[in-house]
């Protein structure tokens, strides 16, 4: 395995890093207890790799080596006095490590580690964060871009959580069945989170894009696996279904960005669809509506109105309506605006938008673009480009850039 | 791991020690609490704390001692007894001190104690 000793193993071990850094970091953390230390020692696992690959070859068994390199670097600190851990833990570290196994039962580590993260004594707005870096492996940076908060900000409050996980003894075992409910909302909203950094990073960065949609769907589908009595996680994997089935026909031969309304809806995978309609089926059967399972019906209207044009809008203005009520999320509110516009309801898709809080919408893209369309399709044009030119200043992804430009463009000269 | 469990109470629980209606029970809550933390084993050590009229706090300042009457912070719960249990983590920690009767009232807040500094 020695090709190309001067590229290969660096590839390698990208995209052993890609597949599997959460599985490794749940796998190590959960022994220490204490994430931060688990980071470090599996980032210089990742380092030693680079070195020693290129000098033997990359391994059978990439993911073994990396852990058991990683646990060794974590027995160490341990053994250096820099990590304060209970020794129990350690002890049972290098006993998984000389039977050379992998820790893992019947619960998936990763899942593991995202209800850990959501422990009650960890502070509610860093929960998702705290999922998405140790979990997910979206970086500091990245996360702070989506949750609009600055890069150091969010690195700061990420430490203190780890920190306050480390120090107060937070236990890295799964919570009892009867505390998971209570942590549920927090995880699926990572792996909502997750879900829509890759579809967003898609155009931008395509591969890692691709990653944590993918990562999405399979944490998505151990959270419905572990609490099958639960409606949301099923709506929420039916959701994500419904979004991945249009993704081929979201861009353009050009690689623009192409709006739903003008997709063409045979690009849609049918298979996907069917899947996301079986399993809203089945979180509904449950009885107890939410806000994922909304949200996937509305996925399911559009493609109903693929099919049969003259569906009245009624019924999608009522998803919106109960929508809204069950989340609080901008994105709902800004989507029932923009239905409400596309209802020819200009008023209340307005009164709407002007509701939110300024705060929260200053710097948020889609406020802007649902604005100028609304103020521009009622004959706004002032307004609207003014809307549009804001809009435009804070989108960072190109095709959706130049998409913005050209919509301005159109809606303001017809 | 140890924690430090402290209870804060409401002047109206203070006032349940004096009450001749209400002692009984208020002692009784506390002594099966602390009875059933001492059956489990993980009782370290713990106090009960006479009301804050009775707390004087003290500052040095500039080389001068400053006394004063009452408790460090004015607020309406005060610590009223503390508890050092030792258990396996936060989330046992967390279960004793919901089941104290000054988690149904006041509040209980758990800390871990200090590790002794590294050899």
């Amino acid at each position: 395995m020695r090709e190309n000793p001067a590229g290969l193993p660096r590839d390698h071990a990208e995209l052993v890093a890609r597949d599997s850094y959460g599985k490794l970091l749940a796998l190590i953390a959960r022994r220490t207890r204490d994430v931060a230390a688990a980071e470090d020692a599996l980032s210089e696992a990742f380092a030693a790799a680079l070195n020693s690959w290129s000098e033997n070859g990359v391994p059978s068994n990439p993911q073994a080596w990396l852990l058991t390199v990683a646990r060794r670097n974590a027995g160490q600190a341990f053994r250096k006095g820099m990590v304060r851990q209970n020794a129990q833990h350690v002890i049972e570290m290098m006993h998984d490590e000389a039977q050379s196994n992998t820790g893992s039962d019947r619960v998936d580590d990763r899942l593991r580690l995202l209800f850990v993260c959501a422990h009650p004594a960890i502070a509610p707005d860093i929960r998702t964060p705290l999922m998405l870096q140790t979990v997910l492996g979206v970086d500091a940076a990245r996360i702070g871009r989506s949750f609009f908060v600055k890069d150091s900000t969010m690195g700061q409050r990420l430490v203190r959580a780890k920190a306050k996980m480390r120090d107060a003894g937070i236990p890295f075992d799964m919570p009892e069945p009867t505390d998971l409910p209570a942590r549920l909302n927090d995880v699926m909203a990572a792996i909502y989170a997750a879900f829509t950094i890759g579809w967003s990073d898609l155009d931008a960065y395509a591969e890692n894009g691709q990653d944590f949609v993918d990562e999405a769907l399979f944490l998505a589908r151990l959270v419905v696996d572990a609490l099958q009595m639960q409606a949301e996680p099923k709506g929420l994997l039916s959701l994500m279904l419904y979004c991945e089935a249009r993704r081929p026909a979201r861009t353009g031969t050009d690689g623009g960005f192409v709006p739903l309304a003008e997709q063409d809806s045979t690009l849609w995978s049918r298979d996907m669809i069917r899947y996301a309609e079986n399993w809203l089926r089945r979180a509904a059967a449950l009885g107890t509506p939410g806000r994922y399972q909304t949200e996937a019906a509305i996925q399911s209207y559009h493609v109903q109105l693929s099919q049969s044009p003259d569906l009245p809008g009624d019924a999608l203005l009522k998803l919106y309506d109960a929508l809204i009520t069950q989340t609080e999320s901008l994105g709902a509110a800004i989507a029932r605006a923009a239905a409400y516009a596309r209802c020819g309801r200009p008023e209340a898709a307005l009164a709407q938008l002007d509701s939110l809080p300024l705060g929260l919408i200053q710097d948020h893209q889609p406020f802007w673009v649902a604005r100028a369309t609304i103020l521009a399709a009622y004959g706004h044009f002032d307004d609207a480009a003014a809307a549009f030119d804001t809009a435009i200043a804070k989108t960072n992804d190109p095709a959706l850039r130049s998409f913005l430009t050209q919509k301005r463009k159109m809606t303001l000269t017809t | 791991m140890h924690y430090m469990i402290a209870f804060n109470e409401l002047p109206d629980d203070f006032a349940k020690r004096q009450d001749p209606d209400a002692a009984g029970p208020y002692w009784g809550a506390w002594n099966a609490y602390m009875g059933a933390m001492g059956q489990a084993g993980v009782m370290v050590q713990g106090n009960g704390l006479l009301p804050p009229d009775t707390a004087s706090t003290v500052r040095l300042r500039n080389g001068q001692r400053e006394v004063h009457d009452g408790p460090f912070a004015d607020t309406k719960e005060q610590l009223a007894g503390y508890c050092i249990i030792d258990v396996a983590d936060l989330d046992a920690a967390l279960d004793w001190a919901a089941k104290s009767p000054a988690a149904l009232t006041g509040s209980v807040e758990v800390r871990p104690v200090m590790p002794p500094p590294n050899a």
